[in-house]
């Protein structure tokens, strides 16, 4: 996001003294400092969302740990984003993502390009403790551009989002509770059926694993682009598609 | 009152199986069974799935032959997306197979049944394996191990990966072959053909000394034989149609395309063994016993069925090996014998497709949608015809899988081989080891690949039984 200010408010993350902006998020500053913390719903351009958890951090003072998305900084505060609790929390987070869906990456059409791996990778996900569920789910082949496999779907919304806030279509919707939450088009109908879908495919671009593709991809062929959409939004508050000599 | 033999595992096979031998009194066989024990369903988890996915995912199938299943998988997403592929997506398809069969081969002959046919099949069991032949002729295994490794960087080069590749895709491949590729393939192939004319030569003079009892009774029975043939009657083992010959070679069924399979081949299944026991319709009848339906597929069946392999070398020695089977192979000794004979071909193979100009084309694949409601592929994978049938729903989703597999079509006639090897070597309820090895190399001639055939997982441990009438086990061999 592009900021006329400088940064001018003081914040310590992991010991590092760093200067953010005063409404800036805590992940957003860590980012700017090239302090990784791990994230999968989070996507720059769209709002925050703060439902994957993944990117809790602990905060002194605070007693519980806060979503570094969904944190303001303010001035002085100290953040820890790693500790052997917060490492755990994390790959017991990413356990249960796996556990809770059909993730079966040597068959899956972004193997290689998934950040749901990459964060398995990340966190040291060697095998998954609680029980797989094997959920029987109906892949929704209905559209003639794209794909989506709910076997897939980690529920991040950031399909959601994008298309509401950047399309504004407004296509995907979450419906049902808990582990019934579900990943739906136009209130439910098949995707090739939703007469708001602009086929414009930024919901695929930002998709974090393989639930949203191109039809016709094959396993590993699947590539996403996320920064799409921070593109997009930045282009659009810089107005770099208006007139600029007009609005003077 | 008899007594039950039962080897379980068998060893140096692809899988887990056992066999059961029972016997009477006086120590004569009464029945012998080969039973697969092992089953993992991927007829049922492919459903739902979109098509483009199948051919990886079917090649999970196997880490032995994934190749096969990529090839037989994507010609029937083909056949779904009603294309014709481009010229050098066949070449890069008929590329990966011939170094799926290089290396499938080899690991059969050197890796697996080596130890049994140099060393002996009375060999000390602890020297009769891979490291007791390493000890006693590490030159023959080294070579083997670097042939088998040819046939592997084949494959890495064309389908990704040298297991479990992914870029064989309905509608052709996923990228042009690079010159810098072809030419890698280049400087192997002179030491992969001298290898396995070494070999070839070693072998063919064993068998004027050795193995005349094995020739004899390792299933050296009557039976039809399956295989594609190209226009002219040659080897294929990639396109072509389907030819069925007789023991006399007269051709029982010929041109015939992969997706009638159906109208030809039943499949029987068995109470005692997860693997199906497919044959020939015409002879059984409504009413008649798969048994008279017995047919082979594989290296034996496709020298059986074709008439010349198109390639210098390679049918000098098709007529040495057929100045010794006769036209007709049908002892299942020889699947050794052929497979040799498929390496050398396939070498040639390998050398006439690189110099084809079109096998570095950049236009490698085909795109559509679904455009048909079911895809038949068929391909002939090391160890025979591999059918994967497929039908989808409109938007391509499968709905419904059928996977014939190699060492299904031989499952009748790897019974029928372990029960003529026991009646041949037993002669009591005393089975000595030896006789269990024949009974395993029995089963081994025709490299079963029983992960495969079942669909199923894991490492082929091999166990024996012997049991009394009253079902009582008297001898049990196990090897894990």
């Amino acid at each position: 996001m592009a900021r006329r200010q400088r940064p001018n408010v003081p914040v310590v993350i992991d010991g590092h003294e760093v200067m953010a902006y005063p409404d800036e998020s805590v992940l957003s500053a860590a980012d700017r400092e090239g302090i990784r913390i791990p994230r999968l719903c989070a996507l720059e351009g769209t709002s925050v969302h703060g439902g994957c958890r993944l990117c809790v951090v602990e905060v002194a003072e605070r007693h519980k740990l806060m979503p570094a998305c969904g944190t303001t900084v303010v001035e002085d505060m100290e953040v820890r984003t790693r500790s052997r609790s917060l490492d755990e929390h994390r790959k017991l987070i990413c356990e249960l993502l796996l556990a809770e869906g059909n993730h079966v990456c040597a068959v899956c059409v972004s193997n290689g390009a998934c950040e749901l791996q990459d964060l398995a990778e990340e966190l040291g996900v060697d095998h998954v403790r609680p029980d797989y569920q094997f959920p029987r789910r109906s892949v929704d082949a209905s559209h003639p551009k794209y794909t989506f496999d709910p076997n897939r779907c980690v529920l991040c919304t950031r399909c959601v989002r994008t298309c509401a806030e950047v399309e504004g279509a407004h296509v995907w919707d979450l419906a049902g509770r808990a582990s019934g939450s579900h990943l739906i088009a136009d209130l439910g109908q098949e995707w090739g059926e939703a007469p708001s879908c602009t086929w414009c495919g930024k919901c695929v671009a930002v998709c974090p694993t393989g639930a949203l593709a191109w039809k016709g991809k094959a396993v590993g062929e699947m590539r996403h682009d996320p920064s799409l959409v921070a593109f997009l939004s930045s282009a659009r508050e810089q107005g770099e598609w208006v007139d600029r000599e007009a609005l003077r | 009152m008899h007594n039950t033999h039962v080897i379980d595992p068998v060893t140096r096979i692809e899988g887990h199986a056992k066999i059961t031998l029972e016997l009477q009194d006086d120590g004569t066989v009464s029945d012998a069974r080969f039973h697969v024990t092992e089953f993992r369903g991927f007829e049922e988890l492919c459903g739902g799935r979109p098509f483009q996915e199948m051919p990886a995912l079917t090649a999970r199938t196997c880490g032995i032959c994934p190749v096969s299943h990529l090839l037989a998988s994507a010609k029937a997403g083909d056949q779904i997306m009603s294309v014709a592929i481009p010229r050098a997506a066949v070449l890069q398809r008929r590329l990966v197979n011939l170094g799926q069969i290089i290396q499938s081969h080899a690991l059969s002959f050197f890796h697996l049944s080596a130890p049994d046919l140099l060393l002996g099949m009375d060999a000390d069991p602890e020297q009769r394996n891979v490291f007791g032949l390493m000890a006693s002729e590490p030159e023959v295994v080294r070579r083997g191990i670097r042939l088998r490794q040819f046939g592997q960087e084949v494959i890495e080069k064309v389908s990704g990966r040298k297991i479990h590749g992914h870029q064989i895709v309905p509608g052709g491949v996923a990228e042009p072959l690079t010159d810098d590729e072809v030419i890698d393939i280049g400087y192997r192939t002179g030491e992969a053909k001298q290898t396995t004319l070494d070999v070839l030569a070693h072998f063919e003079s064993l068998l004027v000394t050795r193995f005349r009892k094995e020739i004899a009774s390792f299933g050296n029975f009557p039976s039809l034989f399956l295989g594609h043939v190209g226009p002219d009657g040659r080897w294929e083992h990639y396109d072509g149609a389907l030819r069925v010959v007789d023991a006399d070679g007269t051709i029982v069924a010929d041109d015939v395309e992969a997706h009638r399979y159906k109208e030809l081949l039943g499949e029987a299944t068995n109470a005692d063994s997860y693997l199906k026991s497919p044959y020939w319709r015409d002879a059984v009848g409504e009413h008649g016993s798969p048994w008279d339906g017995i047919y082979r597929v594989g290296p034996l069946a496709r020298l059986n069925v074709a008439t010349h392999f198109g390639t210098t070398l390679a049918d000098a020695a098709l007529q040495r090996y057929r100045a010794r089977t006769g036209e007709i192979a049908t002892s299942s000794f020889h699947y050794h014998y052929a497979r040799l004979l498929e390496v050398l071909a396939a070498i040639e193979a390998i050398e006439g497709l690189l110099g084809d100009p079109d096998l570095t084309d950049p236009f490698t694949r085909a795109e559509a949608n679904p455009n048909r409601r079911r895809g038949v592929g068929a391909s002939e994978a090391p160890r025979g015809t591999l059918f994967h049938d497929y039908e989808v729903d409109g938007h391509g989703l499968i709905t419904a899988v059928n996977m014939v597999i190699a060492t299904g079509h031989n499952n009748l006639a790897m019974n029928k081989t372990i029960r003529e090897i026991a009646d041949a070597h037993i002669d009591g309820p005393d089975v000595p080891e030896g006789t269990l090895n024949r009974l395993e190399a029995g089963i081994r001639a025709y490299d079963p690949c029983l992960s495969c055939s079942t669909h199923a997982l894991g490492q082929m441990p091999f166990d024996v039984q012997v049991v009394r009438p009253d079902g009582e086990v008297v001898t049990e061999l196990r090897r894990d």
